[in-house]
């Protein structure tokens, strides 16, 4: 049975998991559709800028960077 | 003119055929190598200019090795990350690739440049080219980054699945490129007529049709290889028209407004649905194309950033960076800047003694040649900056900096790329606005912009120091009052940029998505490059606003002239020289040359208060009394809006502080602290109290007094309104700080 979705940021550092649902207005995040972050992308938590925010992921292959308030809105399947 | 050899030619001479040089556009995300890849193409000699009507960086170079008879130009575009821009420079690139720029020709041949070790994405930006349906070719630069880190591409499968032409380079030690320059030789020899335009994602069929329909219209018939692809934008990017500039008739919105409500109700998501269609193609792509030999391991440039990003390394390491960058303009720059000035002051004393004096000897020393001196008495702080930024971009750094400051900068709605121009603008405003251009998002870099010229900058400080110097005791409250100055352009600079967010830039902002690229060696020739690159600019383009603007302001305190006032000086000295003839030895040499330079001080304080600067200082006096200001002050404040740096030689000026020959500078200056601090009101009370000091300090934190932001502004934002509405708002926000901190004062009891 597959777990419940859960939210970007409560990955633990280095986990990863699939991105299941994005809760972001649509007109917003063509860019980081466009990114390469879809739904069904392959995702991994590198780590918390020093002050709390952003973060840094990991995604196909490279780094990026998005604000926490709008990693909450990115739903994932943790692997 | 030769006879023709051959009865049969025609009368003009016949060869060699003049061709015009082939056009070829160089594109491609940030960051994958692409600006190395155009220095190693055209070597060092390339124009820069920039984009009519907006800022954007136009680099243009011949490509090495191309014959005499059929030259070929290259056009570096900015790097883009899709044809649905986000930044100036993407849409740029866009328009260019679209042919929407009227001076820029249909290229003969696109080349985008691929990073290897970052295939999906960067082919998400070059599929998207290669359907436009120019003949195109791919450089698939860095290939031996992706080696390292364990992927080897096949290029012969990549050029087959992709249908383009695929060339491994490696930019940064040169090879691949004369593969690539050869390549380039042929296609443009063979003048490859345009395809119909190829498609690389399979989209949902309802997509396809609503884009094939759209593509039918007569408005894009222009041309008609690149309809299917700009239809398919048309479609899914909402944006796509607002930025066509009336290049598309209304009924393209209308029949994409449809075709979205009937794809809404199909249940097709017209948004996305491109973008998953063209990623699944290109995953499939990449698994076909790419063997990995060592997946998934930690890459040197991950372990650098463990420690460049950590909280406690990483924070300590920028301060560090930061504190070197800010040195180096702060103090190394000081040095050229002080060979530089004592130049210019020669030159104008050579100008002052080789010609005869008058009208024309003072223009030409007081005017052009200290004018031409304080543009390029820059030069130094912005070249510095420029090699300090170019090296924090090109070894990845600047997206680290910004990812450990967007925090910070984000509190009052700015990007964490704001922090670098800001941080510069303590030594000079002029090289922080031209850094806001690495800020993608142009209203974040104009806000940034607006009040980067709030942060005390280094011309203020010889204001800071005479005032403090002549008005406050004590060395604790001379260092608290500096450090409140600097604390107050802090403050009202985020005050500002959090007003400016609200209400006048309001809207919304894109939301944060940024790379953090790999670390890289930069390569030295093009950070010095684009350095010399951004200095020209300068000179060509601020420099010319800000020599006329120190030509008027000499006018302003040079005329009208008073020849009562010379003459009368004139007498008074020849009565001094007259006396000590009649009477020898009432005088010491040096008693002598003392009461001649005060002469000559008094003589020029007076011409000062007779001009037109003079007069306008008299009539602004109104208007700064309830600031505690006079109108000798005001004559200061005046003059210094061409810099601020220029009230302590006005106020030397006005207060008549003589200076004699040999002395040094600073004993110049405790001199003027002290005849300030002498001066009376009529009633016999000082006129530079702390109070009124406070209070005038205040007035230079805040006020734009310096020709040259404003002459940079108006070149960074390509227009008079911005530069005029931040001198009106700093100006009133001056007046207003001050006026509250005098009254405030004097109703607390200070004076």
């Amino acid at each position: 049975m597959p777990s419940a979705s859960q939210p970007l940021t409560s990955l633990q550092i280095g986990g990863s998991g699939t991105v299941s649902q994005i809760n972001l207005p649509p007109e917003h995040c063509r860019r980081l559709q466009e990114m390469g972050l879809l739904i069904g992308t392959h995702l991994q938590l590198i780590r918390f800028a020093p002050l709390g925010d952003p973060l840094e992921i990991k995604v196909r292959g490279y780094h990026l960077t998005i604000r926490r308030h709008d990693a909450e809105q990115i739903l994932l399947q943790p692997k | 003119m030769e006879p023709p050899t051959n009865p049969a030619t025609p009368a003009h001479p016949p060869s060699p055929p003049h061709f015009p040089p082939a056009f070829v556009v160089l594109c491609g995300n940030p960051n994958s190598g692409k600006t190395t890849l155009f220095n190693a193409l055209t070597g060092l000699r390339a124009r820069v200019g920039n984009y009519p009507g907006v800022t954007v960086e136009r680099k243009e170079g011949r490509l090495q090795g191309a014959s005499a008879d059929r030259p070929v130009t290259i056009l570096d575009l900015p790097g883009a990350y899709s044809l649905s821009p986000q930044s100036l420079d993407e849409q740029i690139s866009r328009d260019v690739l679209l042919q929407r720029l009227p001076d820029v020709p249909a290229p003969a041949l696109v080349i985008v440049v691929v990073d290897a070790s970052n295939l999906e994405r960067n082919l998400y930006f070059a599929s998207q080219v290669i359907e436009l349906g120019w003949p195109t070719l791919i450089a698939l630069n860095m290939a031996d980054v992706a080696e390292k880190n364990g992927q080897i591409i096949d290029t012969l499968k990549l050029g087959d699945a992709l249908g383009v032409p695929v060339i491994s380079t490696v930019a940064s030690d040169g090879a691949g490129v004369p593969e690539l320059k050869q390549m380039i030789l042929a296609t443009v020899r063979g003048g490859e007529k345009r395809g119909s335009s190829k498609t690389l994602c399979d989209l949902p069929p309802a997509l396809s049709r609503e884009a094939e329909a759209v593509a039918q219209l007569p408005a894009l018939r222009r041309h008609p290889a690149l309809a299917r692809a700009e239809a398919l934008l048309i479609v899914s990017d909402e944006k796509f028209l607002a930025g066509g500039r009336g290049v598309y008739p209304p009924e393209v919105a209308m029949a994409a407004a449809a075709a979205r409500a009937r794809l809404e109700k199909a249940g097709v998501d017209w948004r996305s649905s491109a973008i998953e269609a063209r990623y699944a193609r290109l995953t499939a792509i990449q698994q076909s194309v790419v063997t990995e030999t060592n997946a998934d391991q930690v890459t040197l440039s991950d372990k650098l950033d463990g420690i460049v990003t950590h909280k406690i390394w990483g924070m300590l390491i920028f301060i560090a960076v930061m504190a070197l960058m800010f040195l180096s303009i702060f103090t190394f720059a000081q040095w050229p800047m002080e060979l530089l000035s004592n130049l210019f002051t020669w030159v104008g004393d050579w100008v002052h003694k080789t010609m005869p004096g008058g009208d024309l000897e003072s223009l030409l020393e007081k005017g052009v040649v200290l004018g031409v001196g304080s543009v390029v008495a820059f030069l130094p702080q912005i070249c510095l900056l420029f090699l300090f930024i170019g090296l924090l971009e090109d070894t990845g750094y600047m997206a680290r900096a910004a990812f450990l400051m967007d925090r910070l900068m984000s509190k009052v709605g700015l990007h964490g790329k704001s922090f670098i121009p800001m941080l510069s603008s303590f030594a000079c405003a002029i090289p922080g606005i031209m850094a806001t251009r690495t800020i993608e998002t142009p209203k974040d870099r104009l806000v940034t912009i607006l009040v980067a010229p709030l942060m005390s900058c280094s011309a203020r400080l010889p204001v800071y120091t005479l005032l403090i110097g002549a008005c406050i005791g004590g060395v604790w409250m001379k260092s608290l009052t500096m450090l409140c100055m600097y604390l107050l352009g802090i403050g009202v600079a985020l005050a500002m940029a959090w007003l400016f967010k609200k209400t006048l830039l309001k809207g919304e902002t894109p939301m944060l998505v940024m790379e953090l690229p790999p670390y890289r060696r930069p390569v030295l020739k093009v950070v010095l490059r684009h350095m010399w690159d951004r200095a020209k600019l300068f000179l060509q383009r601020a420099g010319t606003v800000i020599l006329g603007i120190n030509i008027l302001l000499w006018f302003l305190v040079s005329y009208p002239t008073h020849p009562e006032i010379k003459r009368e000086f004139a007498a008074k000295q020849a009565e001094i020289l007259q006396s000590l003839a009649q009477k020898p030895r009432t005088l010491t040499t040096n008693e002598l040359a003392g009461a001649l330079d005060q002469l000559n001080a008094d003589r020029d304080s007076a011409l000062v208060q007779g001009s037109f600067a003079g007069y306008a200082g008299k009539l602004l006096e109104p208007a700064i009394a309830p600031l505690g200001f006079d109108w000798k002050m005001g004559i200061g404040i005046l003059a210094s809006f061409a810099a601020r740096e220029v009230f302590v030689s006005t106020m030397s000026i006005v207060y008549s502080a003589a200076k004699h020959e040999g002395e040094k500078e600073q004993a110049h200056n405790q001199n003027l602290q002290k005849i300030l601090a002498a001066q009376k009101r009529p009633d016999g009370s000082p006129v530079y109290t702390p109070l009124t000091a406070i209070a005038l300090m205040v007035f230079y934190v805040l006020a734009m007094q310096c020709a040259s932001t404003v002459a940079v502004v108006r070149r960074e934002t390509n227009s008079w309104k911005w530069p005029v509405f931040q001198w009106v708002y700093m100006g009133a926000l001056a007046w207003a700080l001050a006026f509250a901190t005098y009254q405030g004062g004097l109703l607390l009891g200070f004076h």
